[in-house]
């Protein structure tokens, strides 16, 4: 019976996204009031049905409804509750039903908060969000129906891939998804934009608060995925170029484009043309994730299971949506008009200078993942593009953006006045590679490539520091105005020095850990120790145990460094009971200055075991960074600007 | 002219599309062989039946031959393995089979069990001849000519339409 | 007799106690780590044909540990990484190499970036110059917001 009112409520949704994506646009474009009267009632309806069915596929996930062929598939009565949840999203057809989820709630925010706006450009909004809706339920429905029964029914499910029973899998994809999905809302308001004719800077101060968000989330589910990786998969490593994995940071490259832009459409009404192909851009980009990681076209770790249909049907749901905004766009955007003036030099170069390189390196990711694809759809044979490729070249195009970084905030706008930049910068310069030099001193060797990163990174601080220092002692040191000048700090401007030192720890993290971690494997009896970098590792044999669906070989691990005990490690090899697969459970323990890093190997004769020991200096501020560039964000929207009381002018 | 450039979106996107969709029947796990055209490489293996005897690349030099590779744990061989005991029995190409990383005893029992099509099977137990045919999967089979040069490699088992469309035409043609 | 019984006990709780001093320091999992780490290197270029993307450093399938097996008796045979990548693509091809090969056919992929990085920051200069050589009426006039208005970050 659930099952069947799930399946009943998409038909539902869809229809309410159907009359929504069509309704209210027409009512736009041709001033019926009544018409544009119906977006929100029925983007309303529309997240009610969408919900009922997410509600009724969870209901039967933990009912162990295995009548339902997607419950059987990925759930198990061993199952532990909180991934019977998670199970939901497990494979594709739940995973489209969480997209569509997110989407609805999206929608449903616009709805809310959009009160300011004129009338015709909500109804077009949320017209635009429910004619992607429409492909969406369609796709499900027709070819990816999470509520399709089973007979006859199994008396026991297939259970979730062990790789996902874990927290940071329940997590990742729902953050994931709300940035994906996020960016349709700067999407939508590119769109309702281009056929109203209302490209303007109001547009862009509009847009902003809603793509920082997206944003933000799509940030924190790309870090989880990463940090998830580095400690589930067993061997250390937290980004391997992989076609999925690139298909969210070519989005997240496009989104933060998105944002610089956005700042300078909406101070000087210009590069309007420009800002709109980025809204449209970074949504494309997302669909085209969304093809790429279900299509089977290109060979991933993380993709799911697919057929070719499913890949014609997103294909042509690409082609009508990217075709037709880049129709409108070609018909509509040469009518924009040019804007204010601003210098040569100026902030606003400097933010259109990081966008250039953001692009880029969005293209450039692009390139090399469907480079294979087109060499051997022109039969010339089949290449690999991996990490070496991606490293050479993402870092060099990564480099000049850094660096812009550390001048744009400083710029003034207009007219950026390059000799007094110059010196006002000077502190940070030398600030930069004195500390890369030090650090690298500190932490046993200078090393070309390391200092090159950590001069970057430390660029991005002092430029913050000396911006910061600046607008409290503006007029010389006086630190009795100090308290009241940092509180008078805009909270958008705090957010942006706050994502940009998010950066800064970002960089400082990947280039320690890339040049100082040191790793040792070692063949390990009881009693057996080994000592890296200054930690002892003691080895004190294995015991059994017992998961609620596995069993377990556990390694007994004693840390110390100076005669004290630092931690006690548990690396296991599980074999998961139904899929019978083995895993290894890396043990860490993760610090502020470094992670230690156990894992198992093989049992060797003799009874004893392969241990594989790292210490990874400063590899949590990967995601340290990352956590604070979301926090930036997150500060950014809130600031006084956009909570203003409903109605009033924003 | 003003208006061109606000089409190249549209330009790289219809090109991106074309691709995309050639993508869709492709298989991006598929690896072609290098080694079409060039010399089988050589190799000196005992007989699975019998282990004092050897065979060796040069012994079958001078008429065209299949090699086969599969395993008694393979489980896609015994999809193949019907079809190529059928097609044993009419043709008049020899096949030798290469038992891939494979114990003699399991070999030979899984043979016994299923029909041996093959001329003779030879024993790569660690893998390396396998390595230097560029096998990755089993399933594969090898079409060689007379004069020793590897002329197809089929990845994955047999079906009948390749053997019936590909192989056959081949072996003809090479015969000839 | 309850002295020597003493006597033994005192040693066994010696030995016991001072156990940790006989602990062994773990020997290296392989008997040339310099090698292994060569090894691994080389392995982490190199894909694993039967996995869905992954290194035959990482992976566990059989056919990526004969593979590092391969790569470790070549190099202890003398030879060096060039050999090795000419080894694994005569017979398995290009496809088999993370970092695809700088011929014709990749010119493109590699050369690409830095074109665009070139194209991309030469139109926007361009672009700019050109604007900043137009005439004032050419623009939206300025309104009187502060020039460094703290709002418009």
């Amino acid at each position: 019976m659930i099952p069947e009112i799930g399946h009943f409520s998409l038909w539902l949704a869809l229809g309410m996204a159907l009359v929504l994506g069509t309704v209210p646009l027409v009512g736009a474009q041709t001033g019926r009031a009544d018409f544009m009267a119906l977006a929100r009632p029925l983007s309303y309806l529309m997240f009610f049905f969408v919900a009922l069915a997410f509600a009724c596929l969870v209901a039967s996930f933990i009912g162990h409804d295995f009548s339902v062929r997607y419950v059987a598939t990925n759930s198990n009565t061993a199952l532990p509750l909180q991934y019977r949840i998670a199970g939901v999203w497990g494979g594709h057809e739940g995973s489209l039903l969480l997209w569509v989820q997110m989407l609805v709630l999206w929608t449903v925010a616009v709805a809310t908060f959009s009160r300011h706006l004129p009338t015709a450009v909500t109804a077009r909004i949320l017209a635009v969000m429910g004619f992607v809706a429409v492909g969406f339920l369609l796709f499900m429905l027709l070819t990816s129906n999470p509520f399709d029964r089973l007979f006859p029914v199994p008396a026991e499910g297939r259970d979730l891939n062990p790789l996902l029973q874990d927290p940071g899998m329940v997590i990742h994809p729902p953050m994931l998804y709300m940035g994906y999905v996020g960016f349709s809302v700067a999407f939508a308001f590119a769109i309702a934009a281009l056929i109203g004719g209302t490209l303007d800077s109001t547009w862009a101060r509009w847009t902003r608060p809603w793509t920082t968000v997206a944003w933000m989330f799509l940030t924190i589910g790309i870090a989880l995925g990463s940090s998830w990786a580095y400690y589930e998969l067993g061997w250390g490593g937290w980004w391997f170029w992989d076609p999925v994995e690139n298909a969210s940071l070519m989005p997240w490259l496009l989104g933060t484009a998105l944002i610089h832009s956005l700042a300078v459409t909406e101070k000087r009404n210009s590069f309007k043309s420009w800002t709109v192909l980025l809204a449209i851009l970074a949504f494309s980009f997302s669909l085209l994730g969304t093809f790429l990681v279900r299509s089977g076209v290109l060979s991933s770790v993380h993709a799911f299971a697919t057929d070719p249909l499913r890949g014609q049907f997103i294909l042509a749901f690409l082609a009508v949506v990217v075709g037709g905004s880049f129709a409108l766009y070609a018909w509509r955007a040469p009518e924009v008009g040019i804007g204010k003036r601003f210098g040569l030099w100026s902030k606003e170069s400097a933010l259109l200078g990081n966008n250039v390189l953001l692009v880029v390196a969005a293209l450039a990711v692009m390139l090399g993942t469907l480079y294979p694809l087109v060499l051997d759809a022109l039969g010339m044979g089949k290449i690999s593009v991996g990490p070496p490729y991606f490293d050479a070249v993402f870092m060099p195009l990564m480099a000049p953006a850094v660096f812009l970084m550390g001048i744009g905030p400083l710029a003034r706008w207009k007219n950026a006045e390059l000799p007094a930049l110059a010196m006002r910068l000077r502190w940070a310069a030398v600030v930069a590679i004195l500390g890369a030099v030090l650090t690298g001193a500190l932490a046993g060797e200078v090393r070309l490539v390391a200092t090159l990163g950590l001069v970057m990174a430390y660029w991005i601080v002092g430029s913050v520091v000396t911006d910061l220092w600046g607008r409290v002692h503006p007029h010389g040191l006086d630190w009795t105005q100090a308290p009241a000048r940092l509180r008078q700090i805009p909270r958008a401007l705090a957010g942006m020095m706050l994502a940009h030192l998010g950066i800064a720890v970002f960089c400082i993290g990947v280039v320690m850990v890339k040049a100082y971690e040191v790793e040792s494997d070692v063949k390990m009896s009881v009693g057996d120790s080994t000592t890296v970098r200054g930690y002892t590792f003691t080895f004190d044999g294995i015991k059994e145990l017992q998961g609620p669906n596995y069993v377990a070989a556990q390694g007994q691990m004693r840390v110390s460094r100076d005669g004290h005990a630092i931690a006690q490690l548990r690396p296991e090899k599980r074999i998961y009971r139904v899929q019978q697969n083995p895993m290894t459970e890396a043990a860490i323990d993760a610090g502020l200055t470094r992670d230690l890093y156990v894992s198992l190997g093989e049992q060797v004769q003799g009874g004893a075991w392969i241990v594989r020991v790292y210490v990874k200096p400063f590899i949590d501020w990967i995601w340290g960074g990352c956590l604070l560039m979301a926090l930036g964000g997150l500060l950014a929207v809130s600031d006084r600007r956009y909570r203003r009381a409903p109605g009033a002018e924003l | 002219m003003k208006h061109v450039r606000y089409l190249v979106p549209m330009g790289i996107l219809l090109v991106l599309l074309y691709f995309l969709r050639a993508g869709l029947s492709l298989n991006p796990k598929e690896v072609p062989s290098p080694l079409i055209g060039k010399p089988a490489p050589a190799f000196s293996l005992p007989r699975l039946d019998q282990p004092e005897q050897r065979i060796s690349r040069d012994d079958l030099r001078g008429q065209v031959w299949m090699l086969n590779v599969w395993a008694s744990w393979c489980v896609a061989c015994r999809q193949e393995h019907p079809l190529l005991v059928q097609y044993a029995k009419q043709s008049k190409v020899p096949i030798y089979g290469l038992n891939y990383k494979d114990e003699r005893a399991a070999g030979m029992k899984w043979l016994a069990d299923f029909g041996n099509p093959y001329t003779a099977s030879i024993s790569d137990r660690d893998g390396r001849v396998g390595i230097d045919f560029g096998v990755y999967g089993v399933p594969e089979t090898f079409v060689i000519d007379r004069e020793g040069v590897i002329r197809y490699k089929q990845i994955g088992p047999l079906t009948p339409e390749v053997l019936r469309d590909t192989i056959e035409p081949l072996l003809q043609q090479l015969n000839s | 007799m309850r002295q020597v019984f003493h006597l033994l006990w005192c040693k066994l709780v010696c030995v016991l106690a001072c156990s940790g001093a006989f602990a062994v320091e773990a020997l290296p999992a392989s008997d040339n780590p310099a090698l292994e780490a060569q090894v691994m290197k080389i392995s982490t270029e190199l894909r694993c044909l039967v996995c869905q993307n992954q290194t035959i450093a990482d992976s566990h399938a059989d056919l990526a540990v004969d593979l590092r097996r391969q790569v470790r008796e070549m190099l202890q045979n003398g030879q060096n990484e060039q050999q090795v990548i000419d080894y694994m693509t005569a017979r398995y091809g290009d496809f088999v190499l993370y970092r695809p090969p700088f011929k014709a056919l990749t010119a493109l992929l590699w050369i690409g970036p830095a074109v665009m990085v070139v194209v991309g920051l030469g139109t926007l200069f361009v672009v700019l110059r050109r604007r900043s050589r137009l005439a004032d009426d050419a623009f939206e006039p300025d309104d009187k917001d502060a020039p460094n208005d703290p709002h418009l970050s």
